[in-house]
């Protein structure tokens, strides 16, 4: 039943999915009118594919390479105004710099490219900031990272929280104001025209991580993340690797505030806040710590859940049930509880380590229907071995209490000579091995 | 004495905040001694601590509703213990963190939900609200008493981690988790305890601190607790005080620096602290040098 | 239990996705509906003046459920949405409120989210009303945004001639970092005022800050004659008591955020002087006055959205306004398509509303010359009319 491809099938195949889904994506928001309940699955889509990137890019970090780093809201802020600040155009600048006589850059990369090659000059100056975004974000990444990388897990993602604070300030300040228009909102930048552009954009920098896990560096971080004394040993030099990791990381970050940022149509530092990296963190969990595909699929579900499917839920009528509880504010109630379900009960999320593939997946798909007809009885099986489980746990429980009414027994006797171990987890363990 | 004039109100409040922070600080620093955990719900515990007393004061007496209060931070503090990090103990380090982080976002969502994401008012409580002047300052009461009260909750902690059995444990515990638990020392009762004073100190703080700021919103447990994260980090974690002298040391500058005119900073300036500390001597003030073996 | 969990889970989603598209695709077809989209706050920031702004527009369409366009009686339906006080929800927001197919879109309190989401509204081409965002930027570049309400310019103009009328020469200015409504405001008053021979020092507080002892002592030390801080009623409730606990000893001014009973409550029997400008003031329309406070009484969960009492906020009248001018818009369109009634709304101009007439100059903006000027009395706990103000 196994099945096995060879790798040009499934390149072929991953080519026609990808080409079909994209070519979905660009009919659906030409053609889905925007009253139609539909237009909301592009949105989702487009708003999806920039977060998977971004959960993708934190993945490479806390998932690849163990460190636990809690900036990427503070990495995408920076890359969101990278782009917008050149690419307002010209005309534009007096009215939205308006309290700062149109600023200090007035030109627009997009409009000076456009002038002078039309159409793909459009294209190439919204390219250029938007890599640029990137490179300057990997710039800063370096930099925090010289001291910040030498620190321990939890340290770490206390300090870089504490960068992307202190760069969201730096942002807002007033001073600044003539370039990144300090409190205020930036707007009237280029933004894409099709739901197309930052799936494919997002599709593509996700598929440059992928071959970045993949190489030799990947295997590295790896290592790092499993044991760093160990790797250190085998020679992998442990700050140039993460230093590696997380200017990658921050790129990518960069690459999607850029992407956000056209998303949004206007940005203002404020929302890059502490609660977003969570936001991104919570996804990574959801899709699977150390699985990218995990990530895509967490940053889906987790956008179409909180901005769609779920919105009924605050405005007191959802799935046909209305209820006084449904107020504002029960999608996230409902939501975090979620979440929580997931992180204690679901911890590997839905990909655990691995990838999407092929084989795998055409391997479940033709066992599907077998596995349905197989399932009740596993079921059955299942909870069967539970419910022994638990008897062998409540007779551990009920043999230690005993020892332990026979000891202070024991003890009020004066015979006591040793007092017991307390009631934990070890007196179980020693009794499963014992059987 | 001009220079004391001028800045007297700051250092007030700088003060005042700071032995806020400090009865926060303290849960962080002794989960973290303990746990080796960020426990990130802790500024949520404090902010429920306020919101549930807006809500007790409506029905209840003053003294009672402080009780009720305390013991409701208690309860809540370690049934997170119990529910979200019990069982993750053996799990990696990152893991047990992520939940911190879900617990956070549950109650943050919880209270937006309860409040319907308004900004409650604090009940006043008259003589810690009242008015008083001394030298160039005018201010509240609960900025002189805060200071006082902290030290000697603080004193009070020592002498019960330093000659306790319990606190005997705690220290024999932070200092190794498994040995001790191989001597017999009942490591969920620490914990428990651990959590218990952390909660009931932070709730505490939170009559101090919201009879000063008086409006509540489920962020406002964010701030304070990063802030008084960053103070036990400064004082050395896993040291108590460490994390109020910390504590002390971030209000009164913070409010040094608003006073001089860089408010955009201010809050940024706490990170920069915590940068610097870290990358000087990340083992805090009054930390002690961990070597991580293989 | 996990694969349990599991498929509960997916369960759940499938579910909610097929009853989501089910449910948009039957109402979807219109039948004698027409939807008015409610694009407000009602958590963040400006949850509290959102959800008052939003109580107005559900007590209108409670007094006014049914609207004639041509000779056909049509059910108005509220879509209410909430975006959260925060830019970046704001888009998918109002990208939900698209996808519901509104003919009309009503909000938000507070400038930053109707900026944000006036590309969405843009490029649907559906019209918005905004009702209380002042930032000028709203209807700038925005051929659908409309707003009943008057600017900031204007009112950052009003409110420095009020302060230099009488007597304060130097002004201690406050707005949050970030939020482009304060700002927006403090620039306009500083630019009126420094232009009067006024003197000013501006600082900001960032996001998320409760502690205003500095900010407070600040104002003091510089020895300034007015406080001026638009901020969030959030914000001001901490700041009015912060000046109560330090004697500030020189009046608040601020602008139409504060006209709340978010801040009467906090005023109340406090030694505080605060001044305001505002759109209505309470009697100017009894009938009104008396049948929303009828109504807060009578709906517990209204009473509760409008802070615990039956006091009323201004942005609850201009609710009510912008709810009124809808309908008229879709009466003069005589029809429920949007681009038929963004095409009657600049030649517009309605009458008999609570806080004024409303029509419409080039850029979309509401003709309004004058702003009310409003004192707290900090022993009733009730604003008192002081004078209507002008620019000039």
């Amino acid at each position: 039943m196994e099945v096995r491809l060879n790798n040009k099938t499934k390149a072929a195949l991953s080519a026609i999915a990808v080409a079909l889904f994209l070519i979905f994506v660009f009919l659906g928001d030409k053609f889905i009118p925007a009253g139609s309940t539909w237009k909301m699955l592009i949105t989702v889509i487009e708003k999806g594919s920039i977060y998977a990137l971004v959960a993708a890019s934190m993945n490479l970090l806390n998932g690849f390479t163990g460190l636990f780093s809690l900036g990427q809201a503070g990495f995408m802020l920076i890359g969101a105004y990278s782009y917008a600040i050149f690419t307002i155009p010209a005309g534009s600048h007096e009215k939205v710099y308006q309290y700062f006589d149109g600023g200090i850059i007035k030109w627009s990369l997009v409009e000076i490219l456009e002038g002078k090659i039309g159409i793909l000059g459009h294209y190439i100056g919204m390219f250029i900031p938007m890599l640029g975004a990137g490179l300057f974000v990997a710039v800063i990444a370096y930099l925090i990272g010289i001291p910040v990388l030498r620190l321990k897990s939890d340290y770490l993602a206390i300090a870089t929280l504490g960068f992307a604070e202190i760069i969201r300030a730096f942002f807002q300040w007033n001073t600044l104001g003539p370039v990144t228009n300090g409190s205020n909102v930036l707007r009237k930048y280029t933004t894409y025209g099709n739901a197309v552009f930052p799936v494919l954009i997002g599709g593509i920098s996700i598929a440059l991580i992928l071959l970045l896990i993949n190489s030799t560096y990947g295997r590295a971080f790896k290592a790092i993340r499993d044991d760093e004394i160990a790797a250190e040993a085998m020679g992998i030099n442990l700050f140039k690797h993460k230093e590696i990791s997380f200017v990658i990381s921050s790129f990518f970050a960069g690459i999607s505030g850029a992407l956000l940022a056209m998303f949004q149509t206007t940005i203002n530092a404020t929302p890059f806040n502490t609660v977003m990296t969570y936001e991104i963190l919570l996804i990574v969990v959801i899709g699977g710590i150390g699985s990218i595909t995990g990530s895509v699929i967490g940053a889906f579900l987790f956008t179409a859940a909180s901005e769609w499917w779920l919105r009924g839920l605050d405005s007191g009528r959802w799935l046909g049930i209305s209820s006084s509880l449904m107020r504002p504010g029960f999608r996230k109630v409902v939501f975090a509880v979620l979440i929580m379900l997931i992180v204690l009960f679901y911890a590997q999320g839905i990909m655990g380590s691995k990838e999407f593939s092929w084989d795998r997946f055409l391997t479940w798909w033709k066992r599907l229907p077998s596995n349905l007809k197989a399932w009740p009885e596993r079921h059955r099986a299942k909870s069967e071995a539970r419910k022994e489980a638990r008897a062998v746990k409540a007779a551990a429980k009920a043999k230690a209490k005993e020892a332990k009414a026979d000891n202070e027994a024991r003890k009020a006797s004066g015979k006591a000579l040793f007092t017991p171990l307390p009631m934990s987890d070890h007196v179980i363990v020693f009794e499963k091995e014992g059987k | 004495m001009g220079f004391l004039h001028t800045w007297l109100p700051y250092i007030l409040a700088g003060i005042a905040v700071g032995g806020q922070y400090a009865l926060i600080a303290i849960g962080y620093t002794m989960v973290y001694g303990i746990l080796r955990l960020i426990n990130f719900a802790h500024g949520d515990v404090f902010m429920w601590s306020g919101l549930i007393m807006v809500y007790m004061i409506t029905v209840l007496p003053l003294w009672l509703s402080i009780i009720l209060v305390i013991i409701f931070a208690i309860v809540l503090g370690t049934t997170i213990e119990k529910v979200a990090y019990r069982p993750l103990r053996s799990a990696p380090r990152m893991s047990i963190m992520i939940s911190a982080i879900g617990v956070s976002y549950l109650l943050q969502n919880f209270a937006l939900y309860i409040t319907g994401g308004l900004t409650k008012t604090y009940p006043s409580i008259n003589w810690l609200q009242k008015t008083v002047t001394i030298g160039s300052a005018t201010t509240k009461m609960v900025t002189l008493i805060t200071p006082v009260l902290t030290i000697i909750l603080v004193v009070l902690l020592v002498m019960l981690i330093k000659y306790t059995k319990i606190g005997m444990a705690m220290r024999a515990v932070s200092r190794d988790f498994e040995t001790s638990s191989l001597m017999g020392i009942d490591i969920n009762r620490v914990i428990t305890v651990t959590f218990v004073i952390g909660c009931a100190l932070a709730a505490i703080g939170s009559v101090l601190y919201f009879s000063n700021y008086t409006g509540i919103n489920p962020m406002s447990g964010a701030m304070p607790g990063l802030k008084a994260f960053v103070a036990a980090v400064f004082g050395g974690i896993g040291s108590v005080p460490g994390a109020v002298v910390g504590a002390f040391v971030i209000g009164v500058c913070e409010n040094l620096i608003k006073g001089a005119g860089w408010t955009t900073f201010s809050d940024a300036f706490t990170f920069v602290l915590l940068i610097i500390i870290l990358m000087v001597k990340p083992t805090g003030i009054f930390g002690e040098k961990n070597i991580d073996k293989v | 239990m996990k694969k349990f969990l599991a498929l509960t889970l997916t369960l759940l989603m499938v579910l909610t996705f097929c009853v989501g598209c089910g449910g948009g695709g039957g109402s979807g077809s219109g039948g004698d509906t027409i939807k008015i989209g409610v694009f407000e706050p009602a958590s963040g920031d400006n949850g509290a003046g959102g959800k008052q702004e939003t109580l107005g527009i559900q007590y209108a369409n409670k007094m006014q459920p049914t609207v004639t366009i041509g000779d056909k009686e049509y059910n108005v339906e509220l879509v209410i949405i909430d975006n959260e006080s925060d830019n970046s929800k704001a888009v998918t927001a109002a990208q939900n409120l698209v996808s519901q197919n509104v003919s009309i879109v009503l909000g938000s309190y507070g400038s930053g989210v109707s900026i944000a989401a006036a590309d969405v509204f843009a490029e649907a081409n559906i019209p918005a009303i905004g009702v209380t965002c002042t930032n000028p930027q709203v209807t700038a570049d925005c051929e659908q945004y409309f707003r009943i309400c008057f600017l900031d310019p204007f009112q950052g103009t009003v409110l420095a001639n009020y302060a230099y009328e009488n007597g304060m020469r130097k002004a201690y200015c406050l707005s949050k970092l970030g939020d482009d409504y304060s700002v927006g405001l403090v620039n306009y008053f500083v630019e009126a005022f420094k232009a009067l021979g006024g003197e000013v020092v501006e600082e900001q507080f960032p996001d998320k800050n409760s502690d205003f002892t500095s900010y407070v002592a600040n104002a003091k030390k510089a020895g300034c004659d007015v406080f001026f801080s638009p901020v969030s009623t959030e914000a001001a409730a901490l700041i009015i008591d912060q000046a109560e606990a330090q004697a500030l000893g020189m009046p608040l001014l601020a602008g139409d955020t504060w006209d709340s009973n978010v801040i009467t409550g906090a005023a109340k029997g406090k030694d505080v002087e605060i001044v305001v400008t505002t759109f209505y003031q309470e009697g100017g329309n009894p009938d009104f006055d008396e049948g929303i406070k009828a109504w807060f009484e009578e709906d517990s969960s209204a009473m509760t959205n409008n802070g615990g009492n039956t006091d009323l906020a201004a942005v609850t009248a201009m609710g009510y306004d912008a709810y009124f001018v809808a309908l008229e818009a879709m009466k003069a369109a005589g029809s429920t398509d949007p681009a038929d009634i963004l095409a009657a709304l600049p030649s517009l101009q309605v009458s008999g509303l609570v806080c004024g007439d409303v029509s419409f100059n080039k850029t979309g903006d509401a003709n309004k010359t004058e702003a009310f000027v409003k004192k707290c009395n900090t022993e009733t706990g009730e604003w008192e009319f002081l004078t209507k103000q002008s620019a000039q």
